[in-house]
């Protein structure tokens, strides 16, 4: 999945970096406590979370984020923009939540950094 | 490469800034070509360090050793000292403020983090005489 595909599925406004929505996006990352980020994040992953201070940029450019997503209509200061256009860090803004953001990527397949395998689905839960 | 030597002055309560001496740890070990698992383990082990100055002392430094077989980051701050240790040292505790919580720092994953990703970490602190956190990051193949 690449920057572009997350953008359509969320139906995001490009914030900056625009010309690198072509880039891969490996895994994705919820989370709005950035120790925790830093902790379990994977490189190439795409962090989703409603932070929009200019620890997210930090956070994201540490663990190589491939872009952020800021959920639930926030919008980065333009410090925290500027910061961004100099990492070269894609920033994309849905008024989606974190939940349902996170849930229509995993919907199109894209997987999240658990180092555990996912529990298989029950059957009762196939047939809905 | 031989030695790289790093010093970074880090004022307290500057969230502005905060960020940019792990930034540049991380830009200089890429640089010398330093292995990818190292640099992912000593960048964040030094953003972690360098928000633990910002949040909780009144200032400090961070030095960074580079060597080819060794990254060491020494934190060093001025700060009112870890009471206990061992409790600092486990996940979840913290006696962050609220407001250092809201810009998602201060959970009490700072020092638990380091300590993953260090091949070794040592504190040495007390009260009122501020805290020194060493850690030693080396590449695995020389681990």
């Amino acid at each position: 999945m690449t920057l572009d595909d997350v953008r359509r599925y969320l139906g995001a406004e490009v914030i900056c970096c625009g010309e690198k929505l072509d880039r891969e996006v490996t895994s994705a990352f919820g989370c709005d406590l950035m120790s925790d980020v830093l902790a379990f994040a994977r490189p190439g992953t795409l962090l989703l979370t409603g932070l929009t201070n200019s620890q997210v940029i930090h956070t994201a450019e540490l663990i190589d984020a491939a872009g952020v997503v800021f959920v639930r209509g926030k919008h980065p200061s333009s410090e925290t923009i500027r910061l961004s256009i100099e990492k070269g860090i894609p920033l994309l803004a849905t008024r989606l939540l974190l939940y349902d953001s996170c849930g229509l990527l995993f919907s199109k397949g894209l997987r999240g950094c658990s180092t555990v395998d996912l529990p298989e689905t029950p059957r009762e839960a196939t047939a809905i | 490469m031989t030695r790289i030597d790093l010093e970074f002055t880090i004022d307290a309560l500057d969230f502005v800034h905060a960020g940019e001496a792990a930034s540049r740890v991380k830009r200089t070990l890429e640089h010398v070509g330093m292995e990818r698992e190292v640099v992912r383990r000593a960048s964040i082990a030094a953003y972690e360090a360098e928000m633990n100055i910002v949040i909780h002392s009144v200032g400090g430094t961070m030095k960074v050793t580079i060597l080819p077989d060794c990254v060491e980051i020494v934190a060093t701050d001025r700060g009112p000292g870890i009471e206990d240790i061992d409790l600092a040292m486990q996940e979840g505790y913290s006696t962050a403020p609220p407001h250092i919580r809201e810009m998602g720092f201060g959970a009490g994953m700072g020092l638990p983090n380091m300590k993953r990703c260090a091949d070794d970490i040592r504190i040495e602190s007390a009260p009122g005489r501020g805290t020194t956190v060493r850690v030693i990051i080396r590449p695995r193949h020389a681990a």
